[in-house]
């Protein structure tokens, strides 16, 4: 969530880091939830956002990144997987006594991201000793995230500093974590980059063109349009996306 | 074998057609108060029975607690069911914290179901204390046909034997649902499998759902509902349904679901006073697709390393040398599954040939092993049977090793063992085989029917069971 991952890696500069204000969230305790003949909150399309809770998504290269998701880019190198990446290899059962709710642990589930795949990925994601990764875009082939509904599995990228995830298809309930936690855009692309794309490869995604530029290889791919769930993952998930237009009450900014 | 038919252009009744829905649409229109509902709209659905475990309770609670207050309460405390499952029987200190969180929580919260432990040491000691959540829901009366169950599990899906609307969720979304008792869900399409013919005697549920995840892949059913009909479908106990919906998400599918019949109605006399009303497919509802299987034909199947789609038959893989075998979790450490096991063991009157793990999935399973008599066997019990084959003792009832779990989890598959090349080969009965799924990312698993592990066993080969069925 927003909130942890301002706290994940605030020095840490070779990879994108969020820079989401970290502000305090008002009790909803005091709120009626409407009965269940009607609609729990205001329509989505209504309320413009009230301007002081503007996440940033910045990246690591010094270009410029706006707040509004038009305009929004990454901008760093990837790294690649193939078919069917399921949960346990993003993301062990072993490590899932770490809560992610809990900032440090939060941090922690970052440092074992992807430490699941088999040995005949050689580069791994995560360098020796190091508790991020430097690959900020993953490229994936069909259905990833497959598996266990772990919330855990879009935590543990966000935390270690992917941005986005540019896959082919993506496993359903992988895809509702990663836009309700806002951890990690889960973008869909046209052809199957995972085989034109290598580890190392330095790419940008252009968000509001839904364009993938390979700058090694000197390709372009179009993605599928995040849509609706742009914006929610750019406030930092259902929650904040919630606060900020308007859904749910927002304390003082 | 697959055909599809479509509903979508063979009536001219278009009223019909218009108000017919499938059960999964109509659980969604009653959940959600809408007289009509079609595949793809977004509707909030009001939920029946929210489950959470000790994985990822803390973390929903979590986020409850952040997003609605420290002193918020949950939407309806008998709504809740909050089941330790996962890692229990551990030194872990997380894992045990874990379980604390969820007990502070449910103090707190006066909820009414929570299924305690405390004396690690002693299961039996911990009377409250079910073990898998998705069997302990079923045998506690939280299934009901028509109903709406979300559960932090993937396997929520189980419940959907029962003709309920069941499937998992998130952390994010659960701890949404624990303050707000609802949550905005898509109405998925549905694919139709119909399934007739006379199950032959050496198949299982399992060998069921292997056929279909083998024909439609790991992706095949995502998004999508999988309503399983047929006389097939019909002539299976509860238990066997719940394999067949166990696996769905394992094509992807975001729920599985069997009409409810006197099969249900009966199982459920005796757990649940609440009442309930079933929702059944309408004659001219539309399916995306239908899927016809003739399962006399079928043949023991197995899924191979290291994906749950990669079918094949038991009896081509006879060469495949194993290590070890495993029955338990929820898709195969229910009672039958032990019972069918043991009726193999009892076939042979022979001795395992490699170490044979038991984890019964609740504790009211553990008990049948150690009081029903195993069928045709002048009355002995699946724990002498197993006993005698030598198998390993019952083990604690959680979810065990199947997701392999911190590392002094019983049976995990840790490091290779010294008798083979290279790595660890696992027939079990549990639901994935991907990388790393049991533990050491190296082990290869198969999964199959509980009659195949047991036969496998047997011989310390991948074995179709009936070399010892017939």
């Amino acid at each position: 969530m927003a909130a942890a991952s301002a706290l994940s890696n605030p020095t840490f500069t070779s990879s994108p880091t969020r820079l989401h204000h970290h502000h305090s969230l008002s009790p909803l305790s005091s709120i009626k939830l409407p009965n269940s003949s009607e609609q729990p909150f205001k329509p989505l399309i209504s309320h413009p956002p009230p301007p002081c809770h503007q996440p940033l998504r910045a990246t690591a290269t010094p270009t410029p990144t706006t707040s509004t998701t038009s305009t929004t880019s990454f901008h760093g190198i990837c790294y690649v997987v193939g078919d069917n990446i399921d949960t346990d290899q993003i993301i062990p059962a072993e490590y899932l006594t770490l809560v992610p709710s809990k900032p440090d642990e939060y941090k922690k589930l970052g440092s074992y991201a992807l430490i699941g795949l088999p040995s005949s990925y050689q580069t791994r994601f995560i360098d020796p000793g190091e508790s991020t990764s430097k690959y900020s875009i993953l490229i994936a082939g069909d259905n990833f995230g497959c598996g266990s509904s772990r919330e855990h599995a879009p935590v543990a990228l966000g935390a270690a500093g992917v941005a986005a995830v540019v896959a082919e298809s993506y496993a359903r309930i992988f895809f509702r974590n990663s836009v309700a936690t806002g951890e990690v855009y889960p973008l869909e692309s046209e052809v199957r980059v995972c085989e034109e794309c290598k580890t190392g490869d330095v790419v940008t995604i252009e968000l509001g063109e839904s364009r993938l530029i390979n700058h090694t290889t000197g390709k372009e791919y179009v993605m599928k349009p995040i849509g609706d769930a742009g914006p929610v993952i750019e406030a930092g998930g259902i929650f904040a996306y919630a606060r900020k237009t308007g859904m749910m009450p927002s304390q003082s900014c | 074998m697959a055909s599809s038919a479509i509903a979508s252009n063979s009536t001219p009744f278009i009223n019909q057609v218009k108000n017919a829905m499938t059960m999964t649409e109509k659980i969604f229109a009653r959940a959600s108060e809408k007289p009509q509902l079609s595949p793809g709209e977004n509707v909030w659905v009001n939920v029946d029975i929210l489950m959470t475990h000790d994985v990822c309770g803390p973390g929903s609670i979590g986020i409850f607690k952040r997003e609605f207050g420290q002193n918020a309460k949950v939407w309806d405390r008998e709504k809740v069911v909050i089941i330790p499952d996962h890692y229990i029987f551990t030194t872990d200190e997380r894992a045990n914290r874990n379980v604390d969180i969820l007990r502070d929580f449910c103090t707190e919260q006066n909820i009414k179901y929570f299924y305690d432990i405390k004396d690690l040491g002693n299961f039996k000691a911990n009377p409250d204390y079910k073990g898998v959540c998705h069997v302990a829901l079923a045998q506690e009366g939280h299934c009901r046909p028509g109903e709406v169950l979300l559960g932090t599990d993937s396997h929520t899906c189980t419940a959907g034997a029962f003709g309920q609307f069941a499937t998992g969720i998130g952390n994010t979304d659960a701890g949404f649902v624990l303050g707000a008792g609802k949550l905005l869900l898509k109405v998925p399409p549905t694919l139709r499998f119909v399934m007739d013919g006379e199950m032959p005697n050496y198949l299982l549920a399992k060998d069921l759902i292997l056929q279909i995840i083998g024909e439609i892949s790991v992706s095949g059913a995502t998004y999508k509902s999988m309503e399983f009909v047929g006389s097939t479908v019909e002539s299976l106990t509860m238990e066997e349904r719940m394999t067949l919906c166990n696996m769905v998400v394992e094509a992807g599918g975001k729920n599985g679901i069997v009409p409810a019949d006197s099969t249900t109605h009966k199982y459920l006399a005796d757990k649940t006073s609440l009442p309930y009303e079933p929702v059944y497919s309408d004659d001219k509802a539309r399916f995306l697709s239908e899927y016809r299987f003739d399962v006399s034909k079928l043949e023991p199947l197995v899924a191979k390393p290291h994906s749950p789609d990669n079918r094949a038959l038991a009896r081509e893989c006879k060469d495949v040398k194993i290590d070890r075998v495993y029955i338990g979790s929820c898709t195969g450490g229910k009672t039958e599954d032990f019972l069918a096991a043991a009726e193999i063991f009892l076939a042979s009157g022979k001795r395992v040939k490699v170490p044979t793990f038991l984890v019964p999935a609740t504790q009211k399973i553990w008990m049948d092993l150690y009081s029903l008599p195993v069928p045709g066997s002048g009355g002995k019990t699946c724990s002498q049977i197993f006993e005698e084959a030598g198998c390993d003792t019952p083990a604690s009832p959680s979810c065990g090793a199947c997701l392999g779990g911190p590392k002094d989890t019983y049976a995990r598959m840790n490091e290779a063992q010294a008798s083979f090349d290279v790595f660890s080969v696992c027939v079990s009965t549990t639901n994935r085989n991907f990388p790393g799924r049991m533990g050491h990312k190296e082990g290869q698993i198969y999964l199959a029917s509980p009659y195949t592990a047991a036969a496998s066993a047997l011989t310390g080969f991948v074995t179709d069971p009936r070399e010892f069925l017939q």
